[in-house]
């Protein structure tokens, strides 16, 4: 308790537990996990596990059924009174998330903007920023992830990882304090995913904030600080890479592990070869 | 009796008339149509259901009743709700209102097709709802709209025929009194016809014309 009254140690994103149901189902159940100022933390699990859905909550993309978001010390997306919690306007929403940058397994980029446009536009409509000023922030920023040849083109005539990189160009542009990843490659070629990974490593090693979810194993064990396993809802598993990956006995997190390297093992050397 | 086109040279004056009538009809339903339309789809598809309920009445009201009793009961019923407007207010309110129920529908498809996503990203940007339909939606959904708003407005300048009724001196009502009191009714109707048929070239001229501007977009997709 000592340590969160110094405002650096406080976490950017504080989860509390966090419940999500759809109906009937529960997809959440009980999750509490902080994530601290520069620390990268990748979340893996299997499909349907509710990985996506806790990112989601997170940038309130979802309404999160029970529990409680702090977003930098402040309720996301409630307002707590006498026992109940009441659910915010958009804006008062919009406010407290306003240093969340999200992006997403479908880049939901504008397709009738080209490059340029798709980052500047949101510093326009939502900063207030002058139309010059946001043109030259949105070419840095395009210039940052290695784009600033293709500021002209539209979302169609760019790769899918092109497509990402702009994606997360115009998160950046809005100058968040933790960028969240919801499968960022998960929708790309293979040979695709190599450039987007790259910039998000870039984006590590200046010391952003980051939750990944992601399938990308190698990229959690040499990026992550923290690597959670998520299955039926709760976090099964949670610790650094060499923790999770190495040390941790959960069977299911051992099966989940042993099916994704069985899955991407396609050569296993001489004596594994030679055998019919 | 013979096909003399001198019946309509020698009533030019009045035809003039009649048609410039029928087109500030169209052009004014048409507009005001266009405004009710997207705003009723617009506040259909921000607000909760409480507030869209009595919009749902609206839209199903005049799409399911014929429009000649609209008019009917914009007009002659109107006094009865204090409402006593001119043959021509109640004409233009009674065609916006009618077109603008189904311009309602248009949008309303048309905002759906904007996947959802896209919408999702522009708010985590912060920007307003109102903002993203007319900065996201509007703009993608325009290009797919169009030949149906194109449809509607061509509809429309057929529906302001029924103004006749109501005593507005349009085209329709012009000629019906050209042809019975000359009894020249083929020269006159057909002239009638090919008029509203050249709106129906004109509207759908303007809308391609349209398309390829608001779907630039779109065609660089297809390289």
């Amino acid at each position: 308790m000592a340590e969160e009254k110094t405002p650096n140690s406080r976490p950017i994103i504080d989860v509390r537990g966090v419940w999500k149901r759809f109906g009937s189902a529960e997809v959440l159940k009980g999750i509490d996990l902080q994530i601290k100022k520069s620390e990268v933390t990748c979340i893996i699990g299997p499909s349907g596990s509710g990985k996506s859905t806790l990112l989601r909550c997170i940038a309130f993309l979802e309404e999160y059924s029970e529990g409680e978001i702090y977003i930098e010390g402040e309720l996301l997306g409630f307002s707590l009174e006498n026992g109940g919690r009441r659910r915010v306007s958009d804006a008062e929403v919009d406010r407290v998330r306003r240093n969340v940058g999200f992006v997403f397994q479908q880049f939901n980029l504008w397709p009738h903007m080209s490059a340029l446009e798709n980052v500047a536009m949101p510093l326009k409509l939502s900063r207030g920023m002058a139309r010059e000023e946001a043109a030259r922030r949105a070419r840095a920023m395009l210039e940052k992830v290695g784009l600033g040849h293709r500021a002209q083109a539209y979302p169609s005539q760019l790769s899918g990882g092109q497509q990402q990189r702009v994606g997360i160009a115009r998160a950046l542009a809005m100058e968040p304090h933790i960028m969240l990843f919801d499968e960022p490659t998960s929708a790309l070629d293979p040979e695709l995913v190599g450039e987007v990974l790259q910039v998000m490593r870039d984006l590590a090693s200046e010391g952003m904030t980051m939750a990944v979810v992601t399938h990308e194993m190698g990229f959690a064990a040499q990026v992550a600080d923290t690597v959670m396993f998520i299955d039926h809802g709760i976090i099964a598993a949670s610790g650094s890479p060499n923790e999770v990956f190495r040390e941790n006995a959960n069977p299911r997190l051992r099966q989940f592990l042993q099916n994704y390297f069985e899955r991407n093992v396609f050569w296993q050397g001489s004596e594994g070869a030679a055998a019919p | 009796m013979s096909f003399n086109l001198a019946i309509l040279t020698d009533n030019w004056r009045e035809l003039l008339d009649g048609m410039v009538l029928t087109v500030l009809i169209w052009v004014a339903g048409t507009v005001l149509g266009l405004a009710i339309g997207l705003m009723v789809a617009v506040v259909q598809l921000l607000t909760n259901r409480w507030i869209a309920a009595p919009l749902n009445v609206y839209v199903a009201v005049m799409r399911g009743t014929p429009f000649l009793i609209q008019l009917f009961i914009i007009y002659y019923g109107g006094p009865f709700f204090g409402l006593d407007l001119t043959p021509m207010v109640a004409g233009v309110a009674g065609l916006a209102l009618y077109g603008g129920a189904y311009f309602s529908e248009i949008f309303r498809a048309g905002f759906v097709s904007v996947p959802p996503g896209q919408i999702e990203a522009a708010r985590m940007m912060g920007i307003s709802r109102l903002a993203i339909v007319r900065h996201v939606q509007l703009p993608q959904m325009l290009v797919i709209i169009l030949p149906a708003l194109a449809n509607m407005t061509v509809l429309l300048s057929k529906e302001t025929a029924v103004l006749s009724v109501i005593t507005v001196n349009e085209l329709t009502s012009v000629v019906q009194s050209i042809g019975s009191t000359t009894f020249a009714f083929a020269e006159t109707l057909l002239f009638l016809a090919l008029v509203y048929w050249a709106f129906l070239e004109i509207v759908t001229a303007a809308a391609r014309r349209l398309e390829k501007r608001v779907g630039r977009f779109m065609l660089r997709t297809q390289n």
